[in-house]
């Protein structure tokens, strides 16, 4: 006997990322699933954002890495709170570790979360974790030509940050091409570009997180 | 890339869909897996193998119904299949295309007894 089924494999993790969504904008919470190659500068980008906001936001991370605890030492040492989530090997952060973290963190005093997902263009695309916001980050170095490598990631952005400005004399990205490329892809992403390490770019970027933040809480209101 | 995760949820679902279904035994399940999504269908099929041992799933066959990346161009509205690096409207050159198809990733149905 054949049953008709047509339900996406991914339904659980769906499930639980619904959970969380309902949690995070029910404690009104702006949460932004960060996703970028290894390397690109996502922690550097979340410690000049928590600079930047400082007063304005209260900001804290759920580190997602396949092994080690670097990065949430090193935000831990500039005063943020980061929660560690190791997945062992796996590729990319589900729902479900999202839901754990999300026990460990005192959620009264969060207005922003990042949640930086394991440094991988490809698989952190297919599973929604409950965020509000999906933020690429892509560096200069990398090339101008992944969004068409890697066109799911970039077609769901809500935003893209290009970082690592300062390089751009020395890696030959054509930012007019890439602008172009990535834009036929994905026509509602902000893009910013911005520079970690000097902190060119980032009021922009620290801006319209602002804005997004307002924007939820009046929806959620 | 994560076939075993991906896997484990398809057990879960499938497992539930036949018992909800009051089914003895699964002997196929149908899917529809999209290009884009990079699961490997025979990653698939080997860890299914494996997991399904003393379940009601055991011995399942899996079909896989592959879907190609597909795109539509929003300037002539061209739908076409992009290939790697180039997905520009074939017809009018236009980067302005919105990807329709390729993203698949669901059980269809499944056999029971």
């Amino acid at each position: 006997m054949e049953v008709k089924v047509l339900k996406d494999i991914l339904n659980a993790n769906n499930q639980i990322a619904q959970q969380n969504r309902k949690l995070l904008t029910g404690k009104r919470i702006m949460a932004i699933n960060l996703m970028s190659s290894p390397g690109s500068g996502k922690t550097t980008l979340i410690m000049r954002t928590v600079e930047k906001l400082e007063g304005s936001a209260r900001i804290a991370v759920i580190e997602g890495d396949v092994s080690s605890s670097i990065d949430a030492e090193k935000l831990g040492q500039a005063g943020v709170t980061a929660i560690q989530i190791n997945t062992g090997g796996g590729c990319h952060l589900d729902a479900s570790m999202v839901n754990s973290a999300l026990a460990n963190l005192s959620l009264d005093d969060i207005d922003i979360l990042f949640i930086e997902n394991v440094g991988n263009l490809i698989c952190p695309g297919g599973f929604d974790l409950g965020e509000y916001l999906k933020v690429v980050i892509l560096s200069t170095p990398e090339g101008d030509d992944k969004p068409h490598k890697y066109p799911l990631l970039f077609s769901q952005a809500n935003a893209l940050v290009v970082n690592k400005t300062d390089l751009l004399p020395h890696v030959g990205f054509d930012m007019a091409a890439f602008t172009r490329v990535f834009q036929g892809l994905n026509q509602q992403a902000a893009m910013f570009q911005v520079c970690g390490t000097t902190g060119e770019g980032i009021g922009e970027w620290a801006k319209w997180l602002m804005a997004n933040l307002q924007k939820m809480r009046s929806q959620n209101s | 890339m994560h076939e075993m995760s991906v896997t484990m949820s398809l057990m879960d679902l499938v497992l539930e869909e036949a018992a909800k279904a009051g089914a003895r035994k699964i002997v196929g399940v149908n899917i529809v897996l999209g290009e884009m999504t990079g699961i490997i269908d025979h990653y698939v099929q080997a860890n299914f193998e494996l997991l399904s041992q003393n379940t009601p799933a055991e011995g399942a066959a899996l079909t896989f119904k592959n879907t190609p990346r597909q795109a539509r161009c929003r300037h002539c509205a061209h739908v076409f299949q992009p290939k790697d690096l180039a997905w520009s409207c074939p017809r009018c050159q236009s980067l302005e295309i919105e990807i329709t198809g390729g993203n698949e990733l669901y059980v269809e149905s499944i056999e029971v007894e």
